[in-house]
């Protein structure tokens, strides 16, 4: 028998459906202001908001195992950012995102070296510290509204867009921006040298320090890049809400329980997780949008029962069961003998 | 087997996973006797300990004690019959003084001959150091607090995990002077050994495992030191 | 005489918050499991008293003989039933199972209760005052809430180190494994543990309710008060929690002097410069 020739590929045939699928849906949502009404594309911009937190969170509670419940934090220094940009510094308020993202990840570093400090569980409720201590400087600020909050002068308002319609269509197309940046930049940084030493970590942080890997540096990457992404989010969202106040900005609620909830029942882990997780919850959304708190405890009771009975969520499940990979990150062996028709896969985790 | 076997074991397959580390296992234990275990590192010993109290993951066996099938049982339940393990690296509670150990051996409050006070005159050293902190004790007194904390539970079955691992020799002999007068009590013993002359010099019967499988069983004097050393190393 | 008042008044305080940290802390150091529905625990146990309180025309201080067998009940059963399941090597289970718990918690008590603030009025006591000198006298239920305080730590601490309870509690936490090889059963001791966490839980909810106003979405900061505490004071040591209480009340008390803005702010400071200066808390355990 001769040796079996065989070549390596990262692509899978579903990866290549999901690519075609990916690049129609984003030539239709770039479209979008053309084909959705007004309303709808509110939704599809709040679609793109909750699935770039989602990806973020993802990346420091799936693959760094940072599981933080004060990400609001940098929801709200975005927000903030942008109201001392266009409103104290004068500045054209769209230019504010990049750099609110920049602050955010040099404000990061000094945070990232006191809760990390703490371990594991502990260091969930030393991020919710942080994010209430934002929170109560906020409240601080008189110029920016302190307790009450305040709105963008209309000037400013001008300033993202001359027209109402104009307005909206330049913020919905830099959400559309930074969500697709957000997911290319996450696949780009799990298929990289960091992100095996990332993969190394999730399988346990001996294996990864046997490895050369220095896990310490790696976390700290990582939560300053989600940090970062996170306020330029934050940008956007009180971009489009023109309105910023400390309760709104620095919401546990909003901007971390809706997103560990996505995450968790997409499946955490996996960069399809927080996109099947949005999907499901603006479904919910929709279906329960009129019960109010009913809708928050039964997300959380899907949640609970997810993480109890299926812990890799629901893609999870998919993925396992039909072996799926969409955005493949590991390699795999594919034998070209003639005479086999298997394929095993190796794969890398 | 006999009726007065203590313990059966019958075809014993046990995992780690998808890792298979015993392979068809069948071993006996006689009320009162003392087997020894001997075997290479990684040969399967302290698997085959741990299967017996149930911490292991097992497929197809059956494991008899006193007759009755235990291998479903959890570990907890398993103790309670009357088995008690020393594990392997001794793993005395780190909190506890030496005597809130010997306490927490002995919370089942199964009826037998020892108590605190039967431990204590066992091995003496444990008296004077009752109230230090467990970890602060060398290996050797170490062991003997564990080995005392599972005598606490006045088990019918005492398994021993590697009883001379890492300890001085003057002290592996003060600890098999006193495995007499254990068994002179009537509690049955499996000792598993690395080191196999103190094992063999006490044990009734001798069981060697290589890579899962028992490649050996006989008493210590009808076997010769080259069966034995073909049955442990594989040469 | 006036910062004294203050800071006696802070000191007080920081016994509620003690309270708030015990049973975290206890669950913590017996099974290595951070409850994020803690402080959500503590509103629904101020609940529950409320209901007590209002269909039996008891005494709040009296509902506690009603309110803490009921929550340990629950705590014994969410134990068995919803955490036993999450614990293992992976850190994620527990973490977001209890902060959906969390979440459920308080969406619940919005549902039922609205979300209007309550109190519950404990009587006369509320209001009387022992003078300790002249010009600082202490109010009679802020000296019974921390007098409360340090009884369940004492009562705990002697659980712990005295009763074969606390040694089981112990060897549990110490190795799970062996401890089964003891014939300990580790799921019903967790079962336990969570039981008496929800006690003091329980206790720690009706001073809360006693002492302000309180409505379905004040758990998380209680939570992070309680985490701040048992950071402050050291993990794993109960007198240094109520240490860590005492300085918590202490700092929010004199922010709250200089500027209202300021009372919780001072308290997470002082706790932020904790962590950054003395990581291992105050007050940390020496390990034998």
């Amino acid at each position: 028998m001769s040796a079996p020739s065989f070549r390596i590929e990262r692509s899978t045939p579903e990866s290549k459906v999901a690519l075609g699928l990916g690049i129609v849906a984003l030539i239709a949502l770039a479209a979008g202001p053309w084909w959705i009404d007004r309303n709808g594309m509110r939704i599809v911009g709040e679609f793109l908001v909750y699935l770039s937190l989602a990806s973020m969170w993802n990346l420091l509670a799936g693959y760094a195992g940072l599981v933080s419940v004060g990400q609001q934090a940098y929801v709200g220094f975005g927000g903030y950012f942008l109201f001392a940009w266009a409103v104290l510094g004068g500045l054209p308020p769209l230019l504010s995102v990049p750099f609110a993202g920049l602050a955010a990840a040099v404000l990061a570093l000094p945070i990232s070296a006191l809760v990390f400090r703490l371990k594991g569980a502990y260091f969930a409720i030393g991020t919710w510290v942080v994010a209430e201590v934002f929170l109560l400087l906020a409240a601080q600020v008189t110029v920016l509204g302190g307790g009450s909050g305040i709105s963008l002068p209309i000037d400013v308002v001008r300033a993202i867009g001359a027209s109402r319609d104009a307005r909206d269509m330049n913020v919905y197309w830099s959400t559309l921006g930074i969500a697709v940046a957000i997911l290319i930049g996450i696949y780009i940084l799990l298929r990289s040298r960091w992100g095996l030493a990332l993969q190394a970590i999730r399988d346990g942080e001996l294996a990864a320090e046997t490895t050369g890997v220095s896990v310490a540096g790696a976390k700290r990457l990582l939560y300053v890049v989600a940090s970062a992404g996170t306020a330029m989010i934050g940008a956007l969202i009180f971009l489009a809400k023109l309105r910023i106040s400390p309760n709104a900005a620095f919401s546990v609620n909003d901007w971390t329980a809706f997103v560990i909830f996505i995450t968790v029942i997409g499946g955490i882990g996996r960069i399809e997780g927080p996109i099947i997780g949005t999907l499901l919850y603006f479904a919910l959304r929709s279906a329960l949008a009129d019960l109010g708190a009913i809708y928050l405890i039964v997300l959380g009771c899907v949640a609970v029962v997810v993480m109890l009975f299926a812990p890799k969520g629901l893609w999870g499940l998919v993925a396992d069961r039909f072996g799926w990979q969409l955005f493949p990150t590991t390699c795999r062996l594919v034998l070209t003998q003639p005479s086999s028709q298997t394929s095993p896969s190796l794969k890398g985790e | 087997m006999a009726d007065s076997a203590l313990l059966e074991i019958e075809n014993l397959n046990a995992f780690y996973g998808s890792f298979q580390a015993l392979f068809g296992v069948a071993l006996g234990v006689r009320a009162g006797e003392t087997l020894a275990v001997i075997g290479a590192n990684s040969a399967g010993k302290s698997t085959l300990m741990k299967a017996i109290v149930g911490l292991v993951q097992t497929r197809g066996a059956a494991i008899r004690f006193r007759a009755e099938n235990i291998v479903a049982l959890e570990t907890q339940d398993i103790v309670r019959k009357g088995i008690a393990l020393v594990p392997e690296g001794r793993r005395l509670f780190r909190s506890l003084s030496v005597e809130e150990n010997l306490q927490a051996g002995g919370q089942m409050q199964r009826k037998g001959p020892w108590s605190l006070s039967t431990i204590y005159s066992l091995f003496p050293i444990l008296r004077e150091k009752r109230a230090q902190p467990s970890i602060s004790l060398s290996g050797g007194q170490q062991q003997m607090v564990a080995i005392g904390r599972a005598l606490m539970a006045n088990p019918d079955l005492l398994l021993i995990d590697e009883l001379s691992l890492g300890l001085a020799p003057i002290v592996i002999r003060d600890i098999y002077a006193a495995l007499p007068r254990v068994t002179a009590q009537g509690t049955s013993a499996i000792i598993v050994e690395q080191d196999t002359t103190q094992a063999l010099a006490v044990a009734d019967r001798v069981y060697c495992l290589r890579g899962g499988r028992v490649t050996l069983e006989g008493t210590p004097t009808s076997l010769s030191r080259d069966a034995i050393s073909s049955a442990y190393f594989g040469v | 005489m006036e910062w004294g008042n203050v800071i006696l008044q802070g000191v007080l305080v920081g016994g509620l918050y003690a309270l708030f940290a015990t049973g975290l802390s206890l669950i913590f150091g017996v099974m290595r499991l951070v409850n994020i529905a803690h402080g959500d625990l503590i509103v629904l146990a101020a609940y529950v008293a409320l209901i007590c309180v209002t269909q039996t025309t008891l005494n709040p201080l009296l509902a506690i003989f009603i309110v803490a067998p009921l929550m340990a009940l629950a705590g014994y059963f969410l134990q068995r039933l919803v955490f036993n399941r999450t614990l293992g090597p992976d850190l994620l289970p527990p973490l977001l199972v209890s902060f959906g718990l969390s979440v459920i918690i308080q969406n619940g008590l919005l549902q039922v209760f609205s979300a209007d603030s309550r109190k519950l009025s404990a009587g006369a006591i509320e209001t009387a005052t022992v003078q300790v000198v002249d010009g600082l006298s202490i109010g009679v239920l802020p000296l019974l809430m921390f007098a409360t305080a340090v009884a369940i730590i004492g009562a705990l601490q002697f659980m712990f180190y005295s009763l074969p309870l606390g040694r089981a509690l112990r060897a549990t936490s110490d190795d799970p494994e062996v401890a089964r090889l003891m014939g300990y059963d580790n799921k019903h001791l967790f079962g336990v543990a969570m039981a008496i966490s929800l006690a003091v839980v329980a206790v720690a909810g009706i001073f809360l309710a006693v002492r302000a106003n309180f409505d379905p979405a004040i758990g998380p900061s209680r939570l992070i008060y309680g985490f701040e505490a048992v950071i402050i004071g050291g993990l794993g040591n109960l007198w240094g929690t109520l240490a860590g209480g005492v300085i918590l009340g202490v700092a929010q008390a004199i922010g709250a002097k200089i500027d209202p803005g300021w009372q919780l702010l001072a308290g997470h400071l002082v706790f932020l410069a904790v962590l950054a200066f003395r990581p291992e808390g105050l007050f940390p355990k020496v390990d034998g």
